[in-house]
């Protein structure tokens, strides 16, 4: 194993004011492997996620994917060399139709944004593309539907159908499972599962549910007031005290 | 065929392909339908105000862009042919190279504008474009060696497009065949295919992600797009399109001047006229300037009719009297906002559902 690894932080950190919501928290990830980050509310998972996308700039130490420094770059510099993610709180584009969600990003990744003189509809690939990750994550019947009017746990998985139709080198995934409805889980679950096995992508997910954790991780990286406070074989990180007390919510000092 | 020509964009409603059809053959053949100088002056206007009103739905509506700026690049298209006119003669060539220069240096402006201030705060641009715009109306009225002024430049077109030219001798259905008539239908065809060009363009994978950007700015970065330069491109696409306009006007009036290029009056229409015909539709741009034109012009007229009418009843005589026209294009303005919401051209494909 002396492949080096796809992402890699070091140092990173992020103070709002005087609070360390990150915390020079120093970590890599290989190719091919899934890790779950877990902590309590609050613990600065989301955070850790936008500082390696890009939606926050870190106050100190470094983002590096595949050995370049990407610290400084934009969120779309970052998307570009293979970094995608999908977000907790439901982040899509209200007005457009599910399909027309799903293409942007197929239009995206196939860089076409700058083409003006062409008809959108006529890129016929672009469109089957978008179908068939509907179709993969179930929701080609709403395709036409326009997003805001969609109930809420077919938004979610239109969030997950986003980072799929992206495809990115690494994914992540901010709770891609919260609010759906329970026979909606296992598919999401599987599709990720399928990720992770047969594209030789880098997972990141952030997730509270134990039993999917046991079943979809490589490794566990737990995050407690922006601190990294364990890291490792997901059996030995869940027996660890501090594990135990984070997740029962309760801070260790006050244990 | 069609569909290609309107770029896969159909109208998507019955009544709405009704009007829009109305509309096109009304302009097409305007001369001959509504003969008399008055009828040919509102029909051009209505062409060259499609297609401002357009271009300026293609930052409001498709990008979710406020610009206090477009009458700016308007006047900029329409002080660039008639600088161009005046000062080397009516020919063709001057007309062309006033023209282009206008648009160039409308897009220059654009660029600049858009680079400067469309990566901070939305309202930090609006404030940006009515900054400029107000520096530039005082910069064109100041310059009066150049501009004219307040008065604005009178000049000289190719001799074909003056109603001294004569094509044919006799009258074509009663009309006679002369400059004017070639000049409105340069108008005409001209705004016709700008039109149909900014059509493809906000139907093109480009005109998809302005809408991608206009909705969740932010989720558009994380899939990779550059939002900058997509919003700073629209503007330049924008600005290039009103100073097309303003060229056709600078044409068809033989005139020009801050009062009919760069007034803030202009500027409000513009917006009022996108929000009646509905944001983020191109049709709504024809609909939006015909009905305002229309009412703008003919309001007045039809209102001494009504007073006439009505002129046993007193107060109805009173309120209907022709110089209350503006009150009554205001109120019905207001109307229109109220119940269409999204605009006629929204009402119209809502109510197919
Ligand atoms: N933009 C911001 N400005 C100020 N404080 C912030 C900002 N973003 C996050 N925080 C703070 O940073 C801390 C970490 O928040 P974060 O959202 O990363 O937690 P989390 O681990 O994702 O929690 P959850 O499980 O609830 O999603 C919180 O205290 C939060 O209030
Ligand atoms: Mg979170």
């Amino acid at each position: 194993m002396t492949e080096r690894p796809i992402l890699e932080t070091r140092d990173l950190t992020i103070r709002f004011g005087g609070h360390v919501a990150v915390d020079h928290v120093s970590c890599s990830f290989d190719r091919g492997t899934l890790t779950a980050i877990v902590g309590p509310n609050g613990a600065g998972k989301t955070t850790y996620f936008n500082l390696i996308s890009g939606q926050l700039k870190a106050t100190g130490g470094t983002v590096a994917l595949n050995g370049e420094d990407i610290t400084r770059h934009s969120v779309p510099d970052r998307t570009d060399r293979g970094i995608g993610r999908a977000f907790q709180l439901t982040n899509l584009f209200p007005t457009l139709s599910v399909r027309e969600n799903v293409r942007l990003v197929v239009q995206s990744r196939a860089r076409k944004g700058f083409d003006l003189f062409s008809i959108a509809e006529s890129h016929i690939e672009l469109l089957e593309r978008a179908d068939h990750v509907l179709a993969e994550v179930r929701l080609i019947d709403q395709a036409e539907q326009i997003v805001s009017a969609l109930p809420h746990g077919d938004q979610r998985k239109l969030e997950v159908a986003l980072l799929i139709a992206l495809g990115p080198q690494v994914l992540m995934f901010d709770e891609p499972t919260a609010g759906m409805s329970v026979d909606e889980v296992p598919v999401i679950l599987e599709l990720i599962r399928k990720l992770k096995a047969d594209m030789d992508r880098t997972i990141l997910l952030v997730e509270h549910k134990m039993d999917v954790i046991r079943s979809l991780a490589d490794r566990i990286v737990v995050l407690h007031n922006g601190e990294l406070v364990a890291d490792g074989d997901p059996a030995e990180v869940i027996a660890l005290p501090v594990v135990q007390e984070a997740y029962l919510g309760k801070a260790p000092e006050a244990a | 065929m069609l569909t290609r020509l309107l770029s896969g964009d159909t109208p998507r409603s019955g009544l709405l392909t009704l009007l829009l059809v109305a509309v096109l053959i009304s302009l097409a053949f305007a001369p001959f339908l509504f003969p008399g100088t008055k009828s040919l002056e509102t029909a051009a206007r209505i062409c060259i105000f499609i297609v401002l009103v357009a271009s300026y739905d293609l930052l409001l509506g498709y990008s979710g862009i406020v610009s206090f700026a477009h009458t700016m690049f308007f006047g900029i298209g329409a002080y660039g042919t008639a600088l161009a006119l005046s000062t080397s003669g009516p020919s063709y060539w001057s007309l062309t190279w006033g023209t282009l220069a206008g648009a160039f240096v409308a897009a220059v402006f654009a660029l600049a504008i858009g680079l400067f201030s469309l990566r901070v705060k939305a309202i930090f641009f609006a404030m940006v474009t009515l900054a400029v715009a107000s520096a530039f109306a005082v910069f064109v009225s100041q310059m009066s060696w150049l501009t004219g002024g307040e008065d604005g430049l009178n000049y000289k077109i190719p001799r074909e497009l003056t109603p001294a030219f004569k094509l044919v001798n006799d009258k074509v259905f009663g009309v006679r065949i002369n400059g004017k008539l070639l000049a409105y239908y340069l108008v005409f065809f001209a705004s016709l295919t700008l039109f149909l060009v900014m059509l493809r363009i906000v139907n093109s994978p480009f005109g998809r992600t302005l809408k991608a950007v206009r909705d969740n700015a932010f989720r558009a970065e994380a899939i990779g797009y550059k939002v900058v330069w997509y919003r700073t491109t629209a503007t330049v696409l924008s600005a290039v399109m009103a100073a097309l306009a303003g060229s056709l006007l600078a044409i068809w009036l033989r005139y020009t001047g801050p009062a009919t290029t760069l007034s803030m009056e202009i500027m409000i229409d513009i917006l009022l006229m996108v929000v009646i015909g509905g944001m983020g539709t191109l049709y709504g741009a024809v609909l939006g300037a015909t009905l305002f034109i229309l009412a703008q012009t003919y309001l007045q007229n039809l209102m001494g009719v009504a007073a006439e009418a009505t002129s046993a009843v007193p107060l109805v005589s009173t309120l209907v009297a022709p110089e209350r026209w503006l009150l009554w294009l205001g109120v019905l303005f207001i109307l229109s906002v109220y119940f269409f919401p999204s605009g006629i051209v929204g009402r119209l494909r809502a109510g197919r559902a």
